[in-house]
């Protein structure tokens, strides 16, 4: 496959030739301390010059002394949160005389364009496609946008310490289902942008751009990188046998022992790019004619989640940890075929007391073994 | 493009609501095209405002004009349906799930255990196996309530007694009630089957499935034969919101009818 080349500065060129092709958008942007996903209509936008630093419940933003524009790593935010959008209205309902009318509006949401989002994303995207449009059932505004939507994902070219892609097949390097897979390469002499074309190109986007053939030289620094960043991941799972062994012991006493430190705050499913359980909610008008159903992102970490009358069946904290991690690393094989889990660190970054998936199936390897 | 939405419910009309017991209702349903669906499938009805529940479909399969439910009031969503009159409109979805299954049947003695509210789901199991007599071995009904008040389909169950075996318990009764009382596994008993054979299908509380399956179990009755439907608090029907998940299972697409064989392991763990 032919690889290209784009000068840095080409970059604004992409964005405004995605525009024109009525796309939004959508990358990596410095808000409030972290680097989000949200729209951007100039490469201005972008975190150039910002590293992230992530462990255990800590992520910090800093300034850097380089140029790069992709320089860090994963943000709370994932593409879940545009293809898959919570507080969204799925369908009204309207009575009146007697007679009742349910009906679902098209999604007039523009086609989205994302630039920039991490080989992880990419692959959370296609986990979610499993689940919400390749099942006997597909998710209407799922399937919409995802069909409609361009994905120039950037190669990590550095590992954060909460990554842990290479163990989950996740990254560092975008290997399906992008449209023009990007990597960042920058020296004290040069700064450009090595681009390979996936099959689903259908757009030639490399012209607005002025991309030229790459040297076998300018490959071999891409690959470097990409290859460096595989090496320092930081963190690891041994993933031989854990679905087994989740499935296996879900009497343990350790789930006890981490039921007492989670706080079932909900936000490392909320995070997690794959998470996909939604809770649904009815809202009224004053005349009470008038109803329109909205869908929230839920959480098995909600005690109302297993609701039945007379009382939610996971009613304790450490049955509801039980039944996330043991389907993202177990459940998720016999349900979809593959792991629940990408390997993005989002829920070790961004969980108030510090628990870290890696290091409990670890205690689980351990004291089972 | 998809351009259907099975979150999207279609509108249907009320023809006719009968009490069935104190609190247990039985609504008979128009849609605007004949409804096709399997003994244990079930629907998600909507009532307006107040939302959405997973209900089965209790009708006779080979009568797809007249969609039938029968519902217990319990709480928000059910107090709603069986407040419906004749000619008021509701949203349906559906059919959802895996069905008993019919197509081992042929040639087998078939047991049917219910509790409570349980023989909701198999009345059209029942009728279904009920017109295919001449295929199947033997067919009985075991039915447990909490008292004959709150037996449903009462007078069609008369009628099943004197085609097949089909017996009712109840845990209390007034004096003047001449059936029998105590626990639905009691009426468990093999002069009525072949328990090498047999395929059971039951449903009503998870601890009333135990003890039957225990029950069944203990006659060589062997998991793989042993039907269950399961319950879980369900949003969508559509395997997409992760609510209705048990194990590595979704009771709504997987389910709610699994095989004992399927649902062992997990029926030891509490909390699942
Ligand atoms: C496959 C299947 C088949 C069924 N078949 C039948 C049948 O044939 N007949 C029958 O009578 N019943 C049947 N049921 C049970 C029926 O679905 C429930 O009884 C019904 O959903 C209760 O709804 P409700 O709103 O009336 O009750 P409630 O107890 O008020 O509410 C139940 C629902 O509301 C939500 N809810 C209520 N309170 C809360 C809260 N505090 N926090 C969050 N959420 C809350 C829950 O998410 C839950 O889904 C079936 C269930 C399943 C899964
Ligand atoms: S489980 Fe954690 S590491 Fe895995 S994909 Fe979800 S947020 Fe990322
Ligand atoms: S594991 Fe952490 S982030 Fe997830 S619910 Fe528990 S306390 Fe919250
Ligand atoms: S009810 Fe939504 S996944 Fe089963």
């Amino acid at each position: 496959m032919q690889v290209y080349r784009f000068e840095a500065d080409a970059l604004n060129a992409l964005i405004a030739t995605l525009r024109e092709r009525g796309y939004k958008v959508i990358a990596p942007t410095p808000m409030d301390g972290a680097v989000v996903l949200g729209e951007i209509t100039d490469a201005g936008q972008l975190p150039r010059g910002y590293c992230d630093e992530q462990e255990k419940g800590v992520y910090r933003l800093k300034k850097t002394d380089r140029d790069a524009f992709f320089d860090f790593n994963v943000g709370p935010r994932s593409p879940k949160r545009y293809l898959f959008p919570t507080n969204h209205v799925l369908w009204r309902s309207r009575q009146e005389n007697g007679r009742l009318e349910i009906y679902s509006e098209s999604d007039d949401e523009k086609p989205f364009a994302f630039l920039g989002i991490r080989p992880c994303e990419m692959k959370a995207v296609a986990v979610q496609d499993r689940v919400l449009s390749k099942g006997p059932f597909a998710d209407r505004i799922y399937s919409n946008r995802r069909q409609k939507a361009l994905f120039i994902p950037v190669d990590c070219t550095r590992a954060g310490k909460t990554c842990f892609c290479t163990s989950m097949g996740g990254g560092p390097e975008a290997t399906e289902g992008y449209h023009l897979a990007l990597t960042e390469v920058i020296d004290e002499n040069r700064h450009f942008f090595l681009a390979r074309p996936g099959e689903e190109n259908s757009v030639n986007l490399l012209e607005c751009m002025q991309a030229v053939p790459a040297t076998a030289e300018e490959i071999k620094q891409g690959r470097d990188l990409i290859e460096k960043t595989a090496a320092c991941m930081g963190r690891e799972v041994n993933t031989a046998g854990v679905a087994e062994m989740l499935a296996e012991y879900r009497d343990h006493p350790h789930w006890e022992e981490i039921g007492k430190r989670c706080m079932n705050c909900t936000n490392c499913t909320m995070v997690c790019p794959t998470c996909f359980c939604f809770e649904v909610e009815d809202h009224n008008d004053l005349t009470g004619q008038n109803t329109e159903r909205t869908r929230q992102w839920d959480s098995c970490f909600n005690l109302s989640f297993t609701y039945q009358h007379g009382g939610s069946v996971r009613h304790t904290n450490k049955a509801r940890y039980r039944q996330w991690l043991t389907h993202k690393f177990s459940a998720w094989h016999d349900q979809f075929g593959e792991s629940g889990c990408v390997g993005c660190g989002r829920c070790i970054t961004w969980c108030p007391v510090g628990i870290d998936v890696t290091e409990e199936i670890q205690m689980f390897q351990e004291k089972t073994s | 493009m998809i351009t259907t939405d099975v979150l999207a419910p279609v509108v249907a009309t009320v023809r006719e609501i009968q009490q069935e017991t104190q609190d247990t209702f039985t609504l008979t349903l128009e849609t605007p095209e004949p409804f096709n669906f399997k003994p244990g499938q079930f629907n998600m009805l909507y009532i307006p405002g107040a939302g959405e529940a997973a209900v089965s479909i209790s009708g006779d399969v080979t009568q797809p004009h007249e969609l039938i439910h029968t519902i217990r009031e319990v709480g928000n969503v059910t107090r709603g349906l069986v407040a419906l009159k004749p000619g008021d409109q509701l949203g349906v979805r559906g059919p959802f799930g895996r069905p008993w299954p019919m197509d081992v049947v042929d040639g087998r003695d078939v047991l049917v255990i219910a509790g409570g509210i349980g023989l909701a789901p198999l009345r059209p199991a029942v009728l279904a196996l009920s017109a295919k007599r001449a295929e199947i071995g033997r067919l009985t009904v075991i039915y447990g309530a909490r008292s004959p008040e709150d037996m449903l389909y009462a007078r069609e169950f008369l009628g099943w007694k004197d085609a097949f075996v089909a017996r009712a318990t109840v845990d209390t009764a007034s004096p003047s009630w001449r059936g029998n009382m105590g626990v639905v596994t009691k009426l468990i008993s093999p002069v009525d089957f072949d328990p090498t054979r047999v395929i059971a299908m039951i449903c009503g509380p998870e601890i009333m499935m135990r003890f039957a399956i225990r029950s069944l179990s203990a006659l060589g009755v062997e998991d793989d034969r042993i039907f269950l439907s399961m319950e879980r608090n369900m949003k969508c029907a559509a395997g997409i919101c992760g609510h209705c998940q048990y194990g590595n299972y979704f009771v709504c697409k997987d389910g709610p009818v699994f095989d004992y064989d399927q649902v062992r392991k997990l029926f030891g763990v509490k909390e699942v």
